[in-house]
């Protein structure tokens, strides 16, 4: 997966990257550097986002238009590219979310209530 | 949908906006720009990767694809030029020559017959299978009966015979078929020209209506267009023609004369010249074709036929004694008409695919041998992020393109050379005029190029599946002779082929034997010299008018005739007979047999078996060198005043008079009670008169002076041209009776050779199939030394550095080649046991183990597999040895 050797961030889970970035595209429109940024950022750099696989899950999210690419500037009159949510996204984040929660949730049970001795 | 909504440079600038938004941050962190660039790049990962995931992700991909894909291909065979030659045309010739093969499969075998509804037509054959006697043919009141049981829309007997037409340029032989009025009915078709016969018609006699085919309209009355206001003299009776048959039809028939029919005259089959009243036991009637009623399914029909046929036979007993076992059998009409002609067709077209599949196995080991020095090119692709997949539908594209471009050649090829190859085929192939280059055919061709693209593009491409970069990469030798695994499946390719090629070869071996003994076989009588004319004499439909009712009117005209002939300068003798004396010639399947009946054996005549019997002159035997071994032969003093004599040959004493002396014993030829007994005087050595390959076929000859016999040839022996020859004797005939026809002059030796036409025909093919099969293992063997060698230059050169000995050198790459070559001979040996076993009953004159074949032909393919690998092999060994160690 990755030639590189950090301090050991934690590798996203399959389907998870979509979701990171719906819910960052919740506060407004951003491009793709932003949002790994955010992502970095938001999750205290626990989460790492490969620069590579980004624009994929962008293309994929676009192509199931739940959210929107348009060329813009960024605040230092950069030319970017900005992906804005649609409806159908700001739905899907919704669902989406909560059914995450409630597997996060559920496996948090399970992971404390047998606490691995030693 | 297949729209693409970005295109490439737009995600192309978003990513690069990306990495200045990175490299910006890393600036900012303290990097120097072009650290930074380096360090965004890294960041970001494959960016080439990425971008190919960008073009998956969009649904147009998959064709753009195969464009690049052909036109990478299209460079890569550039590059070989050579190999690609080589691919493109053994794919020609394998396609070609199978898609010929099938389009006659096709015309003969997959095609219903050219008639509406053809599902529906059966043939209605008659058996008697008590007396082992099948197709006897049916009398008229039996299909009276069929006609009127519901089980069939109509049912048409239809017999076939000579005729001589009179009233055109000059008395003419034609073929007609005599056919019940419903005939045309049941095949469904229309004539171009007038009508056809009144279905419904029962009256008595001949109708004295014609209808005729346009071949005949054309040939012999110029396309006149008022020809349905003109009348023909057929066998001296005056007929109207009614009708003309549009071009292209044919009757359907198990002869080539059959299909070609001249003229069709309507009978009812009672009434002159038959009985007003024919019994049961009658069966003059040689066939019958039908149409099943409409929803009633072959299997449904026989059975309500196979019910008739039991209440037919419990209500006239007498007719049917239980001994016969009546039965009668309805065959579809198209496997009549294809008859045997399915397995000999169905053997070549497996020989040729086997061909094919022999080209096949060598492309595919020539993409092998060439994917393996490709190996590094594949590993870069796959550094830089193709996919496994990808190659390999890279390499698949690359086959299919060579099977394209042979599979299009071999078409062409097939359309340049149609006339030609139409010629190959003898005449008597059922439908030959059906084959034709049509859609199913040319579909056939496009599966065929698209399975061999495949089948040998799957080896190399499979090759490549295995992703082991980096050691390629590393290795400084270019090319190799690639994995261990990839060795193992070219040598395993080499042996099949050889195998294969074996199993052709042993079979075209076995042919060419069995044909050569054929040719060589002693004959029993000298056909070299000897001229055949034939003639016939008419059957007008009222019988006092009959210039030639019985042998004693006939006698007079046959002495007379012969006289003449004798005249003709360089003839040296003159005979005649019966049609059916020509040997090896059997145009006519009736006229040549007869019931025999003998004294004493007291059998009732409905039961007497049917024997080949012929009616000659005195001359004959001695005119064709056949000797008696006991008696005596004919003499001039057999004449229509003395009692009836027969000789018999040694099959027929052996077959009717197992343990006792026929000479002297009386029978009767001739179901009809009153005919006179007829005395055995003489037995005439086994000749090979009916077939080649027998010469044991029981025959019975009669004197022409004392039995009728109508359809007539003349013998002559003498140094004479045919043609010139043919002119004479239509003087000769026509000074006796200007209405007689004079036709079918030809050498005895072109009827013996033509009687061999359909086994030439098959032993040509194969033996061409089975040459470049040979030639194909030839070339496979010797490609994939040469890949082999080439790329071992290097081990040669430190071998030969070494100081190992050239011989030995040379002793262990030849040994090496040669391994796989026995390997596959004795494969192909074991293979062809159990084939040779399955063509036993098509061999002649040797065993399906023939030892010379079984030596001979794995000696033919040692010897041209040690010249494949003796070829590259001595190449190698002109190495210098420090330019093959520089070379790296």
């Amino acid at each position: 997966m990755s030639t590189r050797k950090r301090d050991e961030p934690l590798d996203l889970l399959q389907g998870t990257l979509d979701l990171l970035i719906l819910r960052t595209l919740i506060l407004g429109p951003q491009h793709g550097h932003a949002i790994m940024r955010l992502i970095k950022q938001t999750s205290a750099d626990e989460l790492l986002v490969e620069h590579g696989a980004l624009y994929p899950a962008l293309q994929r999210l676009e192509a199931r238009r739940w959210i929107a690419g348009k060329w813009g500037l960024s605040e230092n009159n950069r030319r970017a590219r900005f992906y804005a949510l649609t409806a159908a996204g700001r739905k899907h984040v919704v669902t989406a979310t909560s059914k995450w929660t409630r597997l996060a949730r559920a496996i948090a049970r399970v992971l404390e209530a047998h606490p691995i001795e030693g | 949908m297949f729209r693409r909504t970005r295109d490439t440079s737009d995600f192309a600038a978003e990513i690069e906006s990306h990495l200045q938004f990175e490299i910006e941050r890393l600036q900012e962190q303290g990097l120097s720009a072009d650290e930074a660039r380096a360090a965004a790049r890294r960041a970001f990962g494959n960016i080439t990767l990425s971008t190919e995931r960008f073009h998956d992700a969009q649904r147009w991909t998959w064709w753009e694809e195969i464009v690049q894909d052909v036109r990478y291909a299209a460079r890569s065979w550039r590059s070989a030029p050579g190999l690609a030659l080589v691919a493109a045309l053994t794919m020609a010739l394998g396609i070609g020559a199978t898609t010929a093969m099938f389009s006659v499969v096709d015309a003969t075998l997959l095609h219903p017959l050219p008639y509406p509804h053809a599902d529906r037509l059966v043939s209605v054959v008659d058996d008697l299978p008590g007396i082992a006697s099948y197709d006897v043919g049916l009398s008229q009141p039996e299909w009276l009966d069929l006609e009127r049981s519901g089980i069939f829309e109509h049912v048409a007997p239809a017999w076939f015979d000579e005729n001589n037409l009179t009233g055109a340029a000059r008395p003419a032989q034609v073929r007609l078929m005599s056919v019940t009025p419903n005939y045309f009915a049941v095949l469904g078709v229309a004539p171009q020209l007038g009508r056809t016969f009144p279905a419904e018609n029962r009256s008595p006699g001949y109708l004295l209506e014609i209808v005729i085919s346009d071949g005949l309209w054309k040939r012999d009355f110029g396309a006149d267009p008022r020809i349905l206001e003109k009348s023909i003299r057929l066998d001296t009776d005056l007929y109207r023609v009614v009708g003309v048959m549009p071009p292209g039809f044919h009757a359907p028939g198990r002869t080539l004369d059959e299909r070609n029919a001249d003229v069709w005259a309507a009978t009812n089959f009672y009434g002159p010249p038959l009985p007003l009243q024919p019994p049961r036991r009658m069966r003059n009637i040689p066939g019958a074709i039908a149409r099943l009623a409409p929803g009633v399914t072959l299997a449904a029909a026989q059975r309500r036929v196979d019910a008739l046929v039991g209440n037919l036979r419990r209500e006239y007993p007498g007719d049917y004694p239980d001994g016969t076992g009546w039965t009668i059998r309805l065959v579809p009409l198209q496997d009549t008409v294809v008859g045997d002609v399915r397995w000999s067709l169905i053997l070549l077209l497996c020989a040729v695919g086997l061909v094919l599949l022999i080209g096949c196995v060598n492309v595919a080991n020539l993409q092998l041998a060439r994917a393996s020095t490709r190996r590094r090119e594949f590993a870069v692709r796959q550094a830089i992020g193709a996919g496994a997949n990808r190659l390999m539908r890279q390499l698949l594209t690359e086959s299919l393109c060579v099977s394209a471009i042979g599979g299009a050649a071999g078409i062409a090829l097939l359309l340049a050379a149609k006339a030609s190859l139409v010629q190959l085929i003898p005449e008597g192939l059922p439908r030959l005029n059906d084959i034709t280059l049509n859609w199913s055919v040319l579909l056939f061709a496009v599966a065929v190029t698209l399975a061999c693209g495949i089948i040998f593009g799957c080896a190399p491409a499979f090759a490549v599946r295995r992703p082991d970069v980096m050691p390629v990469l590393q290795t400084s030798i270019r090319g190799g002779s690639g994995s261990r695994g990839q060795a193992r499946t070219r040598n395993l390719l080499v042996v099949a082929e050889v195998a294969l090629s074996i199993v052709l070869m042993i079979a075209a071996g076995l042919l060419l034997r069995s044909f050569r003994d054929l040719l060589g076989t002693a004959l029993g009588f000298d056909p070299t010299g000897v001229t055949t004319v034939r003639t016939r004499l008419p059957y007008p439909n009222d019988t006092s008018i009959d210039r030639y009712p019985t042998a004693d009117k006939e006698a007079p005209f046959l002495r007379e005739l012969l006289r003449r002939a004798r005249a003709i300068p360089g003839v040296e003798r003159a005979a005649a007979g019966s049609s059916s004396a020509i040997p090896l010639d059997h145009a006519h399947r009736d006229v040549n047999t007869m019931p025999l009946l003998v004294e004493g054996r007291g059998a009732d005549a409905a039961q007497a078996p049917v024997v080949d019997g012929s009616v000659v002159t005195p001359g004959y035997f001695q005119l064709l060198g056949m000797t008696a071994v006991r008696g005596r032969l004919f003499t001039e003093f057999d004449s229509e005043t003395t009692p009836a004599v027969a000789v018999i040959n040694e099959a027929m004493a052996r077959a009717f008079w197992p343990d006792g002396d026929p000479i002297g014993t009386r029978v009767k030829l001739s179901r009809s009670a009153p005919t006179p007994w007829t005395t055995i005087v003489g037995i005439v050595a086994d000749a090979r008169t009916e077939t080649l390959a027998d010469a044991a076929v029981p025959q019975i000859y009669a004197s022409a002076y004392q039995k009728v016999a109508k359809h007539l040839a003349i013998f002559l022996r003498g140094p004479v041209d045919t043609a010139a020859t043919a002119d004479r004797v239509r003087d000769v005939v026509q000074s006796l009776d200007p209405t007689l026809p004079v036709f079918g002059a030809q050498p005895l030796t072109e009827a013996a050779s033509r009687s061999l036409a359909a086994r030439r025909f098959a032993m040509q093919i194969v033996t061409l199939f089975a040459l470049t099969a040979w030639l194909l293992a030839a070339l496979g063997i010797y490609g994939v030394m040469s890949y082999t060698i080439a790329a071992r230059t290097h081990d040669i050169g430190i071998r030969l550095a070494l100081g190992a000995s050239r011989e030995r050198t040379l002793a262990d790459i030849v040994g090496r080649g040669l391994t796989l070559a026995i390997a596959g001979t004795v494969a192909g040996l074991l293979c062809a046991v159990v084939v040779a076993r399955l063509m036993a009953g098509v061999l002649h004159g040797i065993q399906p183990l023939d030892p010379i074949t079984f030596a001979v032909v794995p000696i033919a393919l040692l010897t041209v597999a040690l010249c494949a690998c003796g070829i590259p092999a001595r190449r190698a060994l002109r190495i210098d040895p420090l330019l093959a160690l520089r070379c790296e």
